[in-house]
């Protein structure tokens, strides 16, 4: 699906250059639910944005299928935004003015499908996220969890390939989290490859594989156990087949999580 | 480019800001309401400085015969001139010349124009009586209603042929066709060939015209003209001057006076004086243009700074939207056609209203100079076109801003 190869980013603050993301080597395959966590200003919205094609990089490659990533005009940016891509953010990013309905509508919009039409898929989709009553709402009518709720809606529509959810439970509380998380699992299992950052373990827990980053690097599985002493509330990056390894605290949504992911192979 | 889908997001966008837009609205507005009434201002005065010459051709020079002032061979001062027919023979040649009228004064005098007796079996009375050439139609704003104006066979012959206005046609006849029927003039039968309007008014209709050589034969005139009358075509003031100068030369030559008196020929030169008030106004015209370009200008660079404050508040929705996929050239589009359609809608409200109060003063009838103020369809249609041009122009630089809204910032989390 993606695969990134010592992608290096530097952000030029001032006289300074900022290394954000240090030889960075990311696979993900076709299909996965990855998390992504690290402290604060680790570079995990960095990483997103690049793979999101909001921003470039400055060396290394990204290959989004079998394309090379790589100083793209903005317009070609935005096409491969508007088709292989949706965005889901901890703020929702939702227009205000504009009802649940036409927020969900709008990627179809940039792709050129007429107004009744949008409205009418707009409409299956708030379906889907259980919104369908709230179509003609606008976003300040709605609770977090619902807006986030329209934000995926919105995500979906265009039929992406990849999810990239930034932090999508940040601003929710832990019941709410677990809603969308269940949303976001269902969409998955439909095939959509998903990627969330997170700083909330019993988010990660639900996902099939962790990517740690810590000062622009993936966290090495060697130094798990390190990171795992040094910071012990927070789970360490686990290859995939070990998510069930019992550095991952046992709550109860953890194992939920586990549950599901012992199902699927 | 305009898509249909997009005025909606337009429309949208302008109800959401009502303040705004009602303010930028008025902006726009208002420029266009200034600039289209100093347009049609402008145009009034024009119409007005045609409408003040409309007695007589702006391309005009009438000559009379005066008295001479300076002495010459032998000449004393004060000596009275007349011209003679060998005189409109030979300004006729003169190059530049393009229609040429003499006129002999039946009653004397230097002015012409003699009120005689008009008669027509019981009915009579006094109008002007014009002893001219045929070319006299073209020294005055003179417009045939019925038959025709003098001919030359009319001069070469010696016939009665008489042109009589409307309102001296209308006493004579009443509703019955003057065509053919004989009037006397001063007991002398004419009979009508022809009946005019005049654009310069009543006094200028209660006028009849007969051939000079006619009135000459009739009235003891011998061969005396009291005034040769020429246009000159499309010559400016400094071209008309020298065709001027060469006819008063030939004439000083032929009746022995000074070429330099000033007095001796009374010359009334309409070239000259068109040409001046033409610059006065079209100077008052370009200063009113500049100031109307310069307050639609402050318009359009109040939408534009207005708009771009609006895309500066909307940086989040732009990112959001980049990161939907808008490209560049949708957001560009977005803005513009937000500008362009402000500006359009307010700017052919100013129109309406410019020409509204236009109209009023017309209505009004302020002064003789400001005549039939206001804008013809061409002018409408080029101000519709520039202000969508000025639209597009102050959108430019908040659509550039705006595609140039860097997602990332925009959409970071505070
Ligand atoms: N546009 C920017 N200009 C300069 N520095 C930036 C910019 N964006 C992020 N950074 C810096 O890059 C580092 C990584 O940021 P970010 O990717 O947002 O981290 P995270 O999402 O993991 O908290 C931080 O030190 C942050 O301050
Ligand atoms: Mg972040």
């Amino acid at each position: 699906m993606l695969r990134l190869s010592k992608v290096n980013k530097y952000y030029r603050v001032g006289t300074h250059s900022l290394h954000v993301l240090r030889d960075l080597d990311i696979d993900v395959a076709d299909g996965e639910f990855v998390a992504i966590m690290g402290s604060s200003g680790s570079g995990k919205s960095t990483l997103l944005n690049i793979l999101g094609i909001l921003d470039d990089y400055d060396s290394g490659e990204y290959w989004l299928g079998d394309t090379l990533i790589r100083s793209l005009s903005e317009s070609k940016a935005a096409h491969y935004r508007n088709r292989f891509i949706g965005f889901v953010f901890q703020s929702f990013n939702l227009l205000p003015f504009k009802t649940a309905l036409e927020n969900v509508a709008l990627p179809l919009y940039y792709q050129g499908v007429t107004r009744r039409k949008r409205n009418v898929i707009a409409g299956e989709y708030l379906e889907r996220v259980g919104l369908r009553d709230w179509a003609d709402h606008t976003p300040a009518e709605m609770s977090g969890g619902q807006k986030q709720r329209v934000a995926i809606a919105r995500a979906l529509i265009g039929k992406p390939r990849l999810i990239l959810a930034d932090e999508p439970t940040g601003a929710l509380d832990s019941e709410t989290s677990q809603q969308i998380m269940s949303l976001l699992r269902e969409i998955h299992e439909t095939g959509i490859t998903m990627l969330v950052v997170t700083h909330d373990p019993e988010v990660a827990a639900r996902t099939d594989r962790l990517i740690r980053l810590k000062d622009g690097k993936v966290v090495d599985p060697n130094e798990t156990a390190e990171a795992a002493a040094s910071h012990p509330n927070l789970p360490v990056a686990v290859p995939e087949r070990s998510l069930t390894a019992p550095a991952i605290p046992a709550t109860a949504v953890a194992a939920e999580g586990r549950r599901r992911s012992m199902d699927e192979p | 480019m305009f898509s249909l889908d997009r005025w909606q997001e337009v429309f949208d966008t302008l109800r959401r800001n009502k303040l705004r837009t009602v303010l930028t609205a008025i902006s726009v507005a208002w420029g266009i309401l200034v600039m289209v009434v100093l347009l049609g201002l402008g145009r009034g005065l024009d119409n007005g400085l045609r409408f003040n010459f409309r007695r007589e051709a702006s391309n005009s020079i009438w000559m009379s015969a005066a008295k001479t002032s300076i002495p010459f061979q032998g000449y004393d001062v004060g000596r009275h001139l007349t011209f003679e027919n060998r005189d409109f023979e030979r300004a006729k040649a003169v190059a530049g010349v393009d229609h040429i009228s003499g006129q002999y004064f039946i009653k004397g005098g230097q002015f012409g124009g003699g009120e005689m007796t008009i008669r027509h079996g019981v009915k009579a009375n006094t109008f002007g009586v014009n002893a001219v050439h045929p070319d006299a139609i073209y020294l005055g704003a003179t417009e045939m209603v019925a038959g025709r104006f003098l001919d030359a066979p009319d001069v070469a012959l010696k016939r009665k042929s008489a042109v009589i206005g409307k309102p001296v046609a209308r006493f004579l006849f009443g509703d019955d066709d003057p065509i053919g029927q004989w009037v006397d003039v001063a007991s002398v039968p004419f009979q009508v060939v022809g009946v005019f309007g005049d654009e310069g008014g009543e006094e200028q209709e209660r006028q009849i015209y007969i051939p000079v050589t006619t009135a000459q034969l009739a009235f003891n005139g011998s061969d005396r003209l009291g005034m040769l009358s020429i246009t000159v075509g499309d010559a400016d003031s400094v071209q008309a001057k020298a065709i001027t100068k060469e006819i008063v030369a030939q004439l000083a030559e032929r009746h022995q006076f000074s070429p330099d008196d000033p007095q001796a020929v009374r010359v009334h030169d309409n070239v000259e004086q068109y040409e001046r008030f033409s610059k006065l106004f079209w100077i008052i015209s370009f200063f009113v243009v500049i100031i109307g370009l310069g307050t639609l200008a402050a318009g359009v660079v109040g939408v534009s700074n207005i708009m771009m404050i609006a895309v500066k508040e909307r940086t989040k929705e732009i990112g959001v939207r980049k990161a939907l996929g808008a490209t560049p050239w949708s957001i560009v589009m977005m803005i513009t056609q937000e500008a362009v359609f402000l500006t359009g809608l307010a700017g052919l409200l100013g129109l309406s209203a410019g020409v509204g109060f236009l109209s009023l003063l017309d209505a009004a009838n302020v002064s003789e100079f400001v005549k039939d103020p206001g804008i013809d369809l061409r002018v409408g249609i080029a101000a519709t076109l520039g202000l969508i041009f000025a639209g597009a122009l102050a959108g430019y630089f908040p659509a550039r801003a705006a595609a140039r809204v860097n997602p990332i910032h925009a959409l970071r989390d505070q």
